[in-house]
């Protein structure tokens, strides 16, 4: 099956293409509605700002459709800010809408740790994932991040924590979400990306 | 669950070769930076630094060349920098495949440089470099790879980028780089608890006890080597057992 890599206009999408490729999953970057609403799985992945992330998904005109595909039960992972995304909105920029799958926001990390939370942390699983099957309990994954969507939202299957706990990877029906970069986790990293491929077909 | 310190090897690359500094020889050749990075990569190392020390702005489109043909190598993160002066360098450098890019000179001469990158890649896309040299029981901020003073205090300008988007610090001490004396864990423990952000430990790497002292007397949260990884007397994962057996969380390859 063929994955549609959303592009907006910035981000780490080679990485998270060659990730992809090197599993041997077909990928197609995707710019245009169109593209989004025949896709049958789509990454989304994300760096940077939130606001600029939601508003560059806007002004492509790629939100309705992302949501459409939702609806429509397609497979959909979040990667960093992708996941953020997925969530009402987050407190990095309060006036742009999130793509609103899960109602919780997303808050900045507490002052009393250091941030960007940027390096190798581990995982503590909440309940069962799909994402996670064979990945050891003491996996450490890459993160680079300064919000996150909170360790208490039904949708966690994993947390981490750095000051607080925060949602490391989601999962519901459909919907996948990372907060980590699988594509710069070495070996754990590419299971993960395997494990949704796999999911897949 | 712990954050686990990092270990990151750093390129040093002119004219598309990873070189060396040697004392009255002018720059050695240590090989080519995709075959390091790939051996890295395998090796197990937390995250690399490519950084261009050519000086010259020729090399620009061979520097990026290098980070395109380094990050094909790499499913670890890759941070590259040197020379960048404007918004429009650092954005090529982060499109030809880096995850951050590094900035020092552009800018003490020209801070909102930080603010400008931090706005369009996020704070965790942006390191400053910080060069400093010992002066009067302080350090002071250098630029131009270590060959002008900027008469900065270091821990100011370190808490003035981060306040303008620097989402992390590498930090190197002149006085130590190339001297094989051990990390200086005093200027990274003084920057490490003034900054909120990462700071990434640099100069003087020699033996693996350098790199314990730095993760606990210099509560840096990486730490940074060049040419005792690339002569393979210090294996990384040898490093990281010597490390994990005294208590230091690091990740370790299955």
């Amino acid at each position: 099956m063929r994955i549609a890599i959303i592009d907006y206009g910035a981000g780490n999408l080679p990485s998270v293409e060659r990730a992809l490729r090197g599993l041997g999953a077909e990928t197609e970057r995707a710019t245009e509605p169109a593209q989004v609403a025949a896709a049958r799985a789509i990454v989304l992945p994300g760096v940077g700002h939130f606001g600029a992330f939601v508003a560059g998904l806007r002004e492509r005109k790629l939100t309705e459709p992302l949501q459409a595909a939702h609806k429509a039960k397609i497979p959909i992972l979040g990667i960093c800010l992708g996941l953020q995304a997925m969530f009402a909105s987050s407190e990095e920029a309060p006036n742009e809408p999130g793509l609103g799958f899960f109602p919780e926001k997303v808050t900045a990390l507490p002052k009393n740790v250091k941030s960007p939370h940027i390096g190798w942390n581990q995982l503590r699983r909440v309940r069962e994932s799909r994402l996670l099957r064979g990945v050891p309990e003491d996996a450490y994954f890459y993160f680079a991040h300064s919000f996150a969507a909170p360790g208490s939202a039904p949708v966690t299957v994993a947390a981490c924590d750095h000051g607080v706990s925060f949602a490391a990877v989601i999962e519901a029906e459909n919907l996948f979400g990372v907060q980590f970069h699988p594509e710069k986790s070495g070996e754990t990293g590419a299971l993960v990306l395997r494990n949704f491929v796999e999911w897949l077909s | 669950m712990t954050l686990a310190r990092r270990i990151i090897p750093c390129l040093d690359v002119d004219a598309g070769r990873v070189v060396k500094g040697v004392e009255f020889e002018g720059l050695r050749d240590m090989g080519d930076p995709a075959e390091l990075g790939a051996r890295y990569n395998r090796e197990g190392a937390d995250e690399l630094v490519v950084l261009d020390i050519s000086a010259s702005n020729q090399g620009r489109g061979t520097f990026l060349d290098t980070i395109r043909r380094v990050a094909e190598q790499l499913n670890i993160p890759l941070t590259a920098g040197g020379g960048i002066r404007t918004m429009e360098e650092g954005r090529a450098v982060l499109l030809a495949g880096a995850d951050k890019v590094t900035v020092n000179t552009a800018a003490v001469r020209r801070p909102e440089l930080i603010s400008e990158l931090s706005q369009q890649f996020g704070a965790q896309a942006v390191v400053l470099s910080l060069d400093v040299k010992r002066k009067n029981g302080s350090w002071e901020a250098y630029v131009r790879g270590g060959r002008e003073a900027t008469g900065r205090d270091a821990a100011d300008w370190g808490a003035e980028a981060v306040e303008r988007g620097a989402g992390e610090i590498l930090l190197t001490s002149i006085d130590r780089d190339g001297t094989r004396s051990g990390f200086d864990c005093e200027v990274t423990a003084k920057i490490a608890q003034t900054v909120p952000v990462p700071v990434i430990a640099s100069g003087g790497a020699s033996t693996f006890e350098d790199f314990l002292a730095v993760f606990t007397d210099g509560r840096a949260d990486a730490a940074l080597a060049a040419s005792i990884f690339h002569l393979e007397t210090h294996p990384i994962a040898a490093l990281k057992k010597f490390l994990a057996e005294r208590g230091v969380p690091v990740r370790q390859s299955r």
